[in-house]
């Protein structure tokens, strides 16, 4: 059956003239964005459009992606049906047809059973939007049951059916090429066999139109929805970060100029390519400590004021206005609360779930500089912790002389040039918390006994500003950045041990942005090294620690994939490996001390420290260990709230130690 | 009307030590500092800039290196800043450092309106609290000491009232303009600077006065116009601690024993 091929392809033209002027308009506003570059090197890029976005790899990594990659999978075979489709329409002789029997054969057997699948794949997930919607799937803006969501669901459920009412109408109309190939639209072609020819050819001519008009409309809701997701989510995998987003870009502080994310047009363009890439799966909040603890933060939720703001004012940036709706404090849509940016633990997470690659987090940081350095708004807890690392380097403002107070019962050289291997780079944690000292003492005490030439930087040892960098005050973490990177330099210093991994993140990543390269290890790091070259040895087996649980801190695991090697030492110091958190690894759950919140108040909501230390509960441990030292400070805190003060806190390198000890 | 805001460069005294030996200051690798008091004459500078709009300098007297004070106080908001320094003005006791800025203070007088003039309670290295109302007598300005409250302050009738903060008690008085202030850390938050403002600190350019601008007499400034001398500094025998009690085993034990130690000293009032 075709329609008249004119008024057709007046519909055409008109329904791809409006696409292409929705589309046109919204990536327009894409770029009033600042400038990124995001298109070296090109074959990780192509691999990683592969991986992430054909091959669905963070969306089928959860049960009900499959449905998802069905769709997926589905939709661009259609896309060539569909194409034909459209093309017939105008030009009736252009078909499928036209190629040989068994390819056209081949493809009309692919077609039918794609739509099956999809018309399947588009049910289930109606049905659990209707029925089993797990929570993450509403926020504050979108519940999993919005119009739009079925919509869009039932615009596909209604093109499956009309493709299969078509064929099955040519079929029983003995029009149909290859009809053998074609068993869904076979079986709709029987059921059609009592209807006469003339109720064929209209059925046939209503699902043409329906097929077609269908199309036209859901195409064109494509730029207006989530579901722009299907014209974005495939170039913004290509466009992704190629370093881990562990670190952020650089300021340069000139005169006259505006810092940070004030707003929506200070975003580089990708930033806003990501906020129209959302997909509004939730999977983001599904996993923030913030937003899990009911804290005012949800990632997506950031994501989605970020578009919205784009979209109230990106045409009077485009003509050189001021912005309408703030993008930062206003209560409306379009806005992010001050609270929600402070929220955030800066963990990871909801980057590492995003299965279109979004970088949630940074914009995040983008955001908290702009208040601090041009505003000066944050929780005013924060001014003290600011005045104390600028003044005195540490975050208590503790006099720079105390760093070297926990090594009065030891005998510490300092780092010599030319003659110190390792920098024993301590950190402020390290250096000033009492418990943390005696986790300073078991690295230095192991570091001996394997003979290593380490020294310390003593006194003029500085705070290596991670803290400052996720809070946004990048100013002050420039000044300290670079006169770290000088002393460094100065000293000859090419390799170092850190204890903290904060410090470890941020010497490791932050610092190459100022020319550093220096061979930076985690304690952790070092001792499995140690102990599989067989200078490490311990005297005995350590089993008075019990049940041990080991707790991934987000800046080793997530943001630098160190998973293995505090488990190996663990595993060789007690002789069986560590016991798991249901969510380990890459999945770990924050302390809620990164990111600066360290030296926050935390009164919204339950606390993210507890929460972890329930979940460790969970598996009955003796010790919980850790890596970090605010994990440490977190656990210690929160097995206090829960009155649970008999389960250890212990650090890798004391559970070493403790194998140290003779008998 | 100018209010200026009188601030001092400082060793970090917690880092001071005092050599055993020679019984001097180590301030060999001591960070420098903002008085800690004086922000806060600053920050009040400041919001009396803000409400009402007058202008504000920084005034500070000491080496060339204060000048590090004196940026901070820019980055901070201040529309000028001023370096009192001159080799001739070293060595200086309180005395001879209130005849230096008055005399800068009595330079401002003869070119516009000064109301107002801030100091902080004392400085941390001298801990004297002599110099701002040194320089209050010597400008015959009236002077309001320890305050922790502006009650009210209006440039239009010339008139000052604020609470001191003394022990046990507050006092309120009225004093009219011009006058001198010395302030304690009660009295405000300090404020944070932009990074903007921090920029542009960077560039502006600080006034230095020395004695040539001052005009002197070389008696009555630095070692020479200083009638004090420091015959010996010592650090105190810290008498011995006590431990009270058994924190570990019976916290409110050593709780109640604490509470009773401190009330018998007059620590605690309750
Ligand atoms: S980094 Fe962590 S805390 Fe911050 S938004 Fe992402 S998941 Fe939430
Ligand atoms: S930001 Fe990513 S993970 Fe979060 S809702 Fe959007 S698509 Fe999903
Ligand atoms: S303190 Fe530890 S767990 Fe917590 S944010 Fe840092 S690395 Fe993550």
């Amino acid at each position: 059956m075709t329609p008249n091929p004119v008024v057709f392809g007046v519909i055409l033209v008109v329904a791809f003239g409006l696409f292409a002027l929705s589309c046109y308009r919204r990536f327009s506003l894409a770029a009033v964005g600042k400038p990124d570059d995001r298109f070296r090197p090109i074959g990780t890029r192509i691999w990683n459009m592969f991986l992430y976005a054909f091959a669905q790899k963070r969306v089928a990594q959860r049960p009900f992606g499959l449905n998802h990659v069905t769709l997926f999978w589905a939709f661009l075979v259609l896309v060539i049906a569909n194409g034909e489709f459209l093309v017939r329409g105008v030009f009736p002789g252009l078909s499928i047809y036209l190629l040989p029997a068994p390819v056209f054969k081949l493809l009309l057997l692919a077609f039918e059973v794609v739509s099956l699948l999809a018309l399947v794949a588009s049910l289930i997930a109606m049905a659990r939007r209707l029925f089993f919607a797990p929570p993450y799937l509403s926020t504050a803006y979108v519940k999993a049951t919005s119009f739009e969501a079925f919509l869009i669901l039932f615009f596909i459920i209604v093109l499956m059916l009309a493709y299969f009412g078509l064929h099955g109408a040519e079929i029983a109309l003995a029009r149909q090429q290859g009809a053998d190939w074609m068993p869904v639209s076979g079986v709709v072609a029987r059921l059609l066999g009592g209807v006469g020819p003339e109720g064929v050819e209209s059925f046939a001519a209503l699902c043409w139109w329906v097929h077609a008009i269908v199309l036209l409309v859901f195409m064109n809701l494509l730029p207006l929805t989530k579901h722009m997701h299907i014209l974005t989510a495939i170039p913004n995998c290509y466009l992704r970060s190629i370093d881990k987003p562990n670190t952020q870009p650089r300021e340069e502080f000139r005169k006259g100029e505006s810092f940070g994310v004030g707003q929506v047009d200070q975003f580089t363009w990708k930033d806003l390519i990501d906020s129209f890439s959302c997909t509004e799966c939730g999977r983001c909040q599904d996993v923030c400590p913030a937003a899990i603890t009911g804290k005012p933060l949800n990632p997506r939720q950031i994501i989605h004021a970020i578009k919205s703001n784009l979209l109230a004012n990106g045409e009077g940036l485009k003509r050189g206005e001021k912005p309408a709706l703030p993008l930062i404090g206003a209560e409306a849509e379009g806005t992010n609360t001050e609270a929600a940016l402070w929220s955030c633990t800066t963990c990871g997470a909801c980057l590492e779930v995003c299965p279109v690659l979004i970088e949630q987090m940074p914009k995040i940081i983008k955001m908290r500089r702009h208040l601090v350095e041009m505003q000066v708004r944050f929780p005013e807890e924060l001014l003290g912790v600011f005045e104390n690392f600028e003044g005195r380097s540490n975050p208590w403002g503790i006099a720079p002389a105390e760093r070297t107070k926990w090594c009065t019962t030891m005998n510490v050289k300092t780092f010599e040039k030319g003659t110190t291997e390792y920098l024993f780079y301590v950190g402020c944690a390290g250096a000033f918390d009492s418990r943390q000292k005696q986790v300073t003492v078991a690295i230095a005490t192991i570091l001996d006994a394997a003979g290593v030439s380490w020294g310390t930087l003593g006194k003029d040892e500085k705070c290596c500003g991670d803290s400052l960098r996720r809070l946004g005050n990048e100013y002050v973490f420039d000044k300290m950045a670079q006169e770290n990177v000088k002393l460094f330099r100065d000293k000859g210093i090419t390799k170092v041990i850190t204890q903290c991994p904060h410090c470890y993140s941020t010497l490791k990543n932050d610092y190459r942005q100022y020319g550093l390269e220096v061979e930076v290890l985690h304690h952790g790091q070092l001792i499995e090294q140690l102990l599989k070259s067989g200078k490490l040895r311990l005297n005995r087996q350590v089993t008075d620690l019990g049940k041990i649980i080991f707790h991934d801190s987000c800046y080793l695991g997530r943001h630098n994939d160190v998973y293995d090697a505090p488990r190996n030492v663990l595993a060789t110091a007690t002789g069986k490996a560590p016991v798991e958190f249901s969510r380990n690894r890459a999945n770990s759950f924050c302390c809620g001390a990164g990111g600066g919140r360290m030296w926050m108040e935390e009164l919204v909501g339950s606390r993210v420290n507890v929460a972890r230390a329930e979940e460790a509960l969970k598996e009955t441990p003796d010790t919980v260990c850790v890596a970090c030292p605010y994990c440490m400070t977190m656990f210690m805190d929160a097995f206090k709230d829960l009155d649970k003060e008999r389960t250890r806190v212990r650090d890798v390198a004391e559970v070493v130690a403790e194998g140290l000890r003779q008998g | 009307m100018l209010v200026v805001a009188c601030i001092k460069q400082v060793p970090d005294t917690t880092q001071v030590k005092i050599d055993p030996v020679t019984n001097t200051l180590v301030r060999e690798g001591v960070p420098f500092i903002i008085n800690p008091f004086d922000i806060h004459a600053l920050e009040e500078a400041l919001r009396i800039r803000d409400r009402f709009g007058c202008r504000v300098t920084a005034i500070s007297m000491g080496p060339p290196n204060a000048e590090a004070t004196l940026r901070k106080a820019l980055s901070l908001g201040v529309d000028e800043a001023i370096l009192v320094s001159d080799r001739c003005f070293g060595g200086a006791d309180t005395l001879a450092t209130s005849n230096v800025l008055a005399e800068a203070i009595r330079r401002l007088v003869k070119r516009e309106d000064v109301g107002l003039v801030i100091c902080g309670k004392q400085t941390i290295d001298g801990d004297t609290a002599q110099v701002g109302p040194g320089i209050a007598t010597r400008l015959g300005f009236a002077q309001l000491t320890l305050v922790d409250r502006i009650e009210h302050f209006d440039p239009e009738k010339r008139v000052i009232r604020v609470r001191r903060k003394l022990e046990g008690r507050h006092e309120i008085v009225e004093a009219p303009l011009p006058a001198l202030i010395t302030v304690v850390r009660e009295l405000n938050r300090p404020r944070y600077p932009t990074v903007p403002m921090r920029l542009q600190a960077l560039e502006t350019q600080i006034t230095v006065w020395r004695n040539q601008n001052l005009e002197l007499d070389e008696n009555t400034i630095g070692l020479k116009g200083s009638p004090t001398c420091v015959n010996r500094i010592f650090s105190p025998q810290r008498e011995k601690g006590e431990i009270l009690g058994d924190g570990g085993k019976d916290p409110d034990g050593a709780a109640r024993l604490l509470v009773e130690k401190l009330r018998s000293k007059d620590l605690l009032v309750v």
